[in-house]
């Protein structure tokens, strides 16, 4: 954690930031990996114990994020990066004034993430926009329906390879229409 | 519930109704109908479009300058139309002030089958004429693809002079209705 540290102890030194650290020393195996990205800290944690992750996160002492500003998801589709989806928790820390967020890695045809809803009450709507818009199904959600779209409505509209649904405009020959990537 | 479609404008069928089908209809008369009547013809018009009861149905950004054009400045209630109803069965008119999302428009369908005849549908800002710039799968093109429309007042937002226009060309349009239909035979 120092660079006074002594030989014996340099290769081991423990540069991560302080939620990574104990957060695998309370749950050993559930970090995956750490990621530093301009200054942000993400963790990326096992998808089966992301509740008592998160309530680790709370609970502890010296970190103090008790606050979930945010739970979205990304579909790195057509990145070729393996697993398709991401499902991402932002967490804030009033004491610390500090932030840190959570992943979880999704593969497609397997969309199931436990939901944090009965720790963190704010979850419950991100987590039905999440199941709106990419389709990822949290298991445990007192409530899980559709929150911005129609009912009935039949596509997940954020996934990358569900197309935007324009209208075609008349009158508009010189203006190429858009292109799904 | 019927709901009688008739050239585009739906009419309520428990609602009395003159035969031909006329909304603004008020009776049936033989020959032309001559100087009291007409007066009492232009009389109606202008009774009907000095005091247009807006519904409160602002949706997005343009309900923030439907809110400015009733405020002090721009006074909406220099033209009788300062008394937003809340419950559209006492209203007359229905500003679309903003964008109709899908989830949105069987609501503003159900509030416009609740509004009395005469009833007037103006659709303000680009978003409620044909969807603004929104041209993706939540926004409906136009409110015009769920209600009749009577006056489109583009701008993104219009200004409070803008939509002040749209509603004096209402009532221009309100002051030439007929009230008379001619009887049949």
């Amino acid at each position: 954690m120092s660079i006074e540290a002594k030989p014996e102890q340099a290769e081991t030194a423990d540069t991560r930031h302080p939620a990574a650290q104990r957060l695998d020393a309370a749950l050993p195996g559930a970090l995956h990996r750490t990621l530093e990205q301009r200054g942000q800290t993400v963790l990326v944690v096992d998808r089966e114990r992301i509740r008592d992750v998160l309530a680790s996160l709370r609970d502890d002492p010296a970190l103090q994020f008790g606050m979930l500003a945010d739970l979205t998801a990304v579909d790195y589709l057509g990145m070729d990066r393996e697993p398709r989806f991401n499902v991402v928790y932002n967490l804030l820390s009033f004491a610390n004034n500090n932030r840190v967020t959570v992943k979880v890695e999704v593969s497609e045809g397997d969309e199931v993430v436990p939901s944090v809803t009965p720790d963190w009450p704010t979850a419950n709507w991100l987590e039905r926009e999440v199941f709106d818009m990419m389709g990822i199904r949290f298991s445990g959600h007192p409530d899980l329906r559709r929150i911005l779209m129609p009912h009935d409505w039949q596509t997940n509209p954020q996934r990358k390879d569900v197309p935007l649904g324009e209208e075609p405009v008349a009158f508009s020959d010189n203006v190429p229409p858009n292109e799904p990537a | 519930m019927g709901v009688i479609e008739r050239d585009s404008v739906a009419v309520n069928p428990r609602l009395p109704i003159h035969p031909s089908g006329n909304p603004t209809a008020l009776a049936t008369k033989t020959g032309s109908p001559g100087f009291v009547l007409t007066n009492l013809n232009r009389l109606v018009n202008w009774s009907r479009s000095s005091a247009l009861w807006p519904v409160t149905f602002g949706l997005a950004c343009c309900a923030m300058e439907m809110m400015a054009t009733s405020a002090a400045r721009y006074d909406l209630g220099r033209f009788g139309a300062e008394l937003f109803r809340p419950s559209p069965r006492q209203a007359d008119l229905i500003i679309v002030a903003g964008r109709l999302s899908q989830k949105m428009a069987p609501a503003i369908r159900q509030i416009y089958d609740q509004m009395a005849d005469p009833k007037w549908v103006i659709a303000m800002g680009d978003c409620a004429s044909c969807g603004g710039i929104f041209n993706n799968y939540a926004i409906v093109q136009g409110c015009d693809k769920v209600i009749p429309v009577d006056v489109y007042v583009p701008g993104c937002p219009p200004r409070p002079e803008q939509l002040i226009d749209g509603i004096m060309k209402l009532q221009q349009k309100i002051m030439m209705e007929g009230i008379y239909v001619p009887a049949q035979g």
